[in-house]
């Protein structure tokens, strides 16, 4: 499908429209946690609130994001460069760090239940759940690109096109921004507590 | 009528000569976009018909909401006459009492009240309005072919439409549609066991909204991105018309808020399937304790207002926008203030994001962060009041064509000054202490929300519709429509000030045990009569619309009202594309109207040799 008519009417083409229009959705996106961080601050400032330790293995799992995103733009280059062998190595590590990213957080979430925060108690705890839910379900939503990227990358002949960089262009902007965002989200939720 | 000489085949001539060849229709030989009937009406991703799905749902919902609001104003205008003959609408929300005497539900009542605001507020003053016309008018007015993604705006519609189916079905649920209020502020909204509307009805409006968010948030990127890259050559950001101004600016506005509003309801969502207490602390219901503690309702309110304040401003700018095209066409004058006009736009943007709290005076903030609301509350009068300013100066001593758009349009202006002089009385934390929660505010937003954008809403129609049809809406019941609401719409707002000032509080089912309030059963007979004649005028509307697209005076000319932008160079009905061939080129601004000896000159005229450069 055709997904946008690509040239400025006077020839000229700067951002990508698709991309530009990837960018106006993330702003949106950042609005959405701004609106639960600042719930948060305000809520926290209202007093009455538990305090407790984020589990370590969130510091386990960021690495693997932070890490998974190295590896994404490793493939990104190596796509642009024609080194097929590489592109598709990478790609592969990059949606195996982005699963164990999951399954950590998730790991993560049953240690909090397991020393005693839960869902319903003081809200400290349900916004941890809260954010990092909402964030885990914005990377599920990545990985499922990211399989649609890998679907392309052994299902097509290996032919590096201007549309197909583009496309992989989009992917790993989503994907770093996914990681961007949990860093800051776990700095904040680390140091403001 | 407007008499412009039409010099066709000069104008095509131009576009020939000087536009730009983008080879569009090479690529497009076996269009996939005008192929079958469901690619072509349906699942359409062409934005002419997009805007016409909008607008049609958005009008079906329109009629839906306001019935409703002619059904409550019944019971309360005339609490003593009988309702049975409305039982085989209602049916069991008609309780009739052994004599034959049948009254409304105190129940459904608030659940019409809430269905009521929900509906207009997002369903056809968002989505209807800038849904229709930012599709219609971005790519016609900035000559372009289609959106960015014609892909995601055709999603955006369906989001819409399940939007809408989610929310119908909650009008047919046992338990009754959710009947907190639009605002939906918790604890109400957050407790099943609260009323029979918060239960599977509350699930229902969140699903919907959440949904209709998307739907927003989808066009609103196409919109944005396509402003921005898809301009024709020499459509500079200042050449543009207000209204793409309008619909850019609003766009902005709704992707920053709008999604701050699905993070309250999904703390929402969560308070009330999986126990958490963000917004519900210790609380007792029928007796017994539940066991939510320690969570704030008034953060909901922080957080709904956030965008709740915005979005006054997401249903009222692309209605300005709208309304400033049509006062300048009509009036044969340039706009006054082009880009005074811009400015005091982003500036309402701006501070639109700064005064919610302005919503919260009663709720028990500090004072003295009130006083701060308050002040960025009254500074945001000033853009509302330079762009009023210009209008008036645009109309003066202007050639006017006193034809329907341009009559809803000045409409439009009235009814803005007189809403937002009572804003600034709401606006002032002191008398707020007053007037907060009764029909006073009831007033103020119905004149300045409501019916101003409805009038520009419908400037727009009345003003576009030979774009959307090629047919004209006969002018007669158009004129008709416009004094009898312009007249009806006064009379039902107007008397609500002084029960305001009085103290009747809104959303109440009846007064009877407040001897206060005794006194003001006549004005609500009063107000009730008006809401039913101005429900029938619009019928008049409706059927105008539907008649018209069949029967209405034919399109002859290109450019009927003589107006200077792109959409009037395209062929009467315009085809996938828009320009059969090159797209027009821009050569000065929207608004080069009587210059000299001549009463238009289109914006894709070069600039004359003894013309100054964009005389504005
Ligand atoms: C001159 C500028 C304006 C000022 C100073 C102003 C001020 C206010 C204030 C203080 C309130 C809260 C009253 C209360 O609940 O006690 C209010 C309510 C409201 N205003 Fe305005 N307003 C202005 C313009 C507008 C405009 C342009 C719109 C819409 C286009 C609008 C829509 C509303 C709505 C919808 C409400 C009521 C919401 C509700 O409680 O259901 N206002 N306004
Ligand atoms: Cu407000």
């Amino acid at each position: 499908m055709e997904l946008a008519i690509k040239h400025r009417a006077d020839g000229t083409r700067r951002v990508p429209p698709m991309k530009f229009a990837l960018w106006v959705g993330l702003a949106s996106i950042s609005m959405m946690f701004a609106g639960f961080i600042s719930a948060y601050i305000v809520r926290m400032a209202a007093g009455n609130w538990l305090e407790f330790e984020l589990p370590s293995l969130f510091m386990a799992s960021t690495m693997m994001i932070i890490m998974s995103s190295l590896t994404l733009h490793g493939a990104f280059i190596s796509f642009r460069a024609q080194k097929e062998m590489r592109y598709k190595g990478l790609l592969v590590i990059s949606v195996m760090l982005g699963l164990s990213f999951v399954i950590l957080q998730y790991l993560g979430w049953m240690d909090l239940q397991s020393i005693g925060i839960d869902l319903k108690g003081n809200p400290s705890g349900a916004f941890v759940y809260m954010i990092s839910g909402v964030h885990v379900a914005h990377v599920i939503g990545g990985i499922a690109v990211l399989v649609v990227a890998l679907l392309h990358a052994f299902g097509l002949p290996f032919i590096v096109t201007q549309k197909r960089i583009e496309r992989l262009d989009l992917t790993c902007q989503y994907w770093h921004y996914v990681d961007v965002l949990w860093v800051v989200l776990f700095l904040f939720l680390t140091y403001y507590r | 009528m407007a008499d412009v000489v039409e010099d066709v085949q000069a104008q095509e001539k131009l576009i020939e000569e000087l536009g730009y060849d983008d080879h569009f229709h090479e690529h497009h030989k076996q269009d996939k976009y005008a192929s079958g009937f469901i690619s072509k009406y349906v699942f359409s991703q062409d934005h002419k018909i997009i805007a016409k799905q909008f607008l049609i749902t958005g009008m079906i919902w329109a009629i839906i909401g306001s019935a409703m609001s002619v059904i409550f104003r019944m019971q309360l205008g005339f609490p003593e006459e009988s309702l049975t003959w409305i039982k085989p609408l209602l049916g069991k929300w008609i309780t009739v009492d052994a004599n034959g005497m049948g009254t409304l539900n105190p129940e459904f009542y608030y659940a019409l009240v809430t269905m009521h605001g929900t509906i207009i507020v997002f369903f056809v003053l968002t989505a209807g309005l800038s849904g229709t016309f930012s599709n219609l008018l971005i790519p016609l007015q900035l000559g372009s072919r289609d959106m960015a993604s014609p892909f995601l705006n055709m999603l955006s519609y369906w989001f819409f439409f399940l939007a809408s189916i989610i929310m119908f079905t909650s009008l047919f649920l046992n338990t009754g549609p959710f009947s907190g209020g639009w605002v939906a502020y918790p604890p109400l909204s957050a407790l099943p066991e609260a009323s029979s509307g918060s239960k599977a009805g509350m699930t229902l409006w969140t699903m919907s909204l959440v949904f209709f968010v998307v739907s927003v948030l989808l066009g609103g990127v196409n919109y944005i991105t396509t402003v921005l890259n898809l301009r024709t050559k020499g459509m500079s950001m200042f050449r543009m018309p207000l209204s793409i101004w309008a619909f850019f600016i609003t766009a902005i506005i709704a992707l920053l808020s709008f999604p701050v509003l699905v993070s309250a309801f999904l703390m929402l969502i969560l308070d009330r399937g999986l126990g958490t207490s963000f917004f519900l602390s210790e609380i007792f219901i029928g007796g017994q304790a539940l066991d939510h503690v320690g969570g704030s309702p008034i953060l909901y309110q922080h957080l709904f207002w956030f965008l709740g304040h915005p979005e006054v401003y997401i249903i009222i700018l692309p209605a300005m926008g709208l309304v400033s095209e049509v006062l300048s066409v009509h009036s044969r004058k340039p706009i006054f203030g082009y880009t005074a006009m811009v400015l005091s736009m982003m500036a309402i943007a701006f501070l639109s994001f700064l005064v919610w709290a302005h919503h919260m005076f009663m709720s028990g903030v500090n004072p003295f962060i009130s006083s701060i609301f308050v002040i960025f509350t009254l500074i945001i009068a000033v853009p509302s009041a330079v762009k009023v300013f210009n209008w008036i100066a645009t109309v003066y001593k202007g050639n006017i064509r006193l034809v329907t758009p341009c009559l809803f349009a000045i409409g439009f202006v009235s009814m803005f000054i007189s809403g937002g002089l009572t804003g600034i009385f709401l606006g002032s934390s002191a008398i707020d202490i007053q007037l907060h929660d009764t029909y006073f505010v009831v007033a103020h937003f119905h004149i300045v929300m409501g019916v101003a954008a409805f009038f520009g809403m419908f400037a727009g129609i009345y003003h576009w519709y030979p774009k959307m049809y090629g047919r004209f809406m006969n002018e007669t019941l158009g004129k008709i429509h416009f004094w009898g609401t312009m007249i009806g719409a006064y009379v039902i707002f107007w008397p609500m000030h002084y029960l305001g000032m009085a103290g009747v509080p809104r959303r109440y089912y009846k007064f009877d045990t407040f001897q206060a309030f005794a006194d003001f059963s006549d004005m609500n007979k009063f107000i009730t009569i008006g809401a039913i004649i101005v429900f029938g005028v619009q019928l008049i509307f409706v059927i105008n619309f539907f008649y018209s697209i069949w029967r209405g005076k034919k399109q002859t000319t290109k450019n009927p009202w003589g107006a200077s932008t792109l959409e009037w160079t395209t062929p009467i009905r315009p085809g996938h594309g828009n320009w059969p061939g090159k797209i027009p080129s821009v050569h000065r601004w929207a608004y080069d109207y009587s210059k000299g000896e001549r009463e238009v000159i289109t914006q894709i005229e070069p600039i004359g040799e003894d013309e100054k450069l964009d005389s504005h």
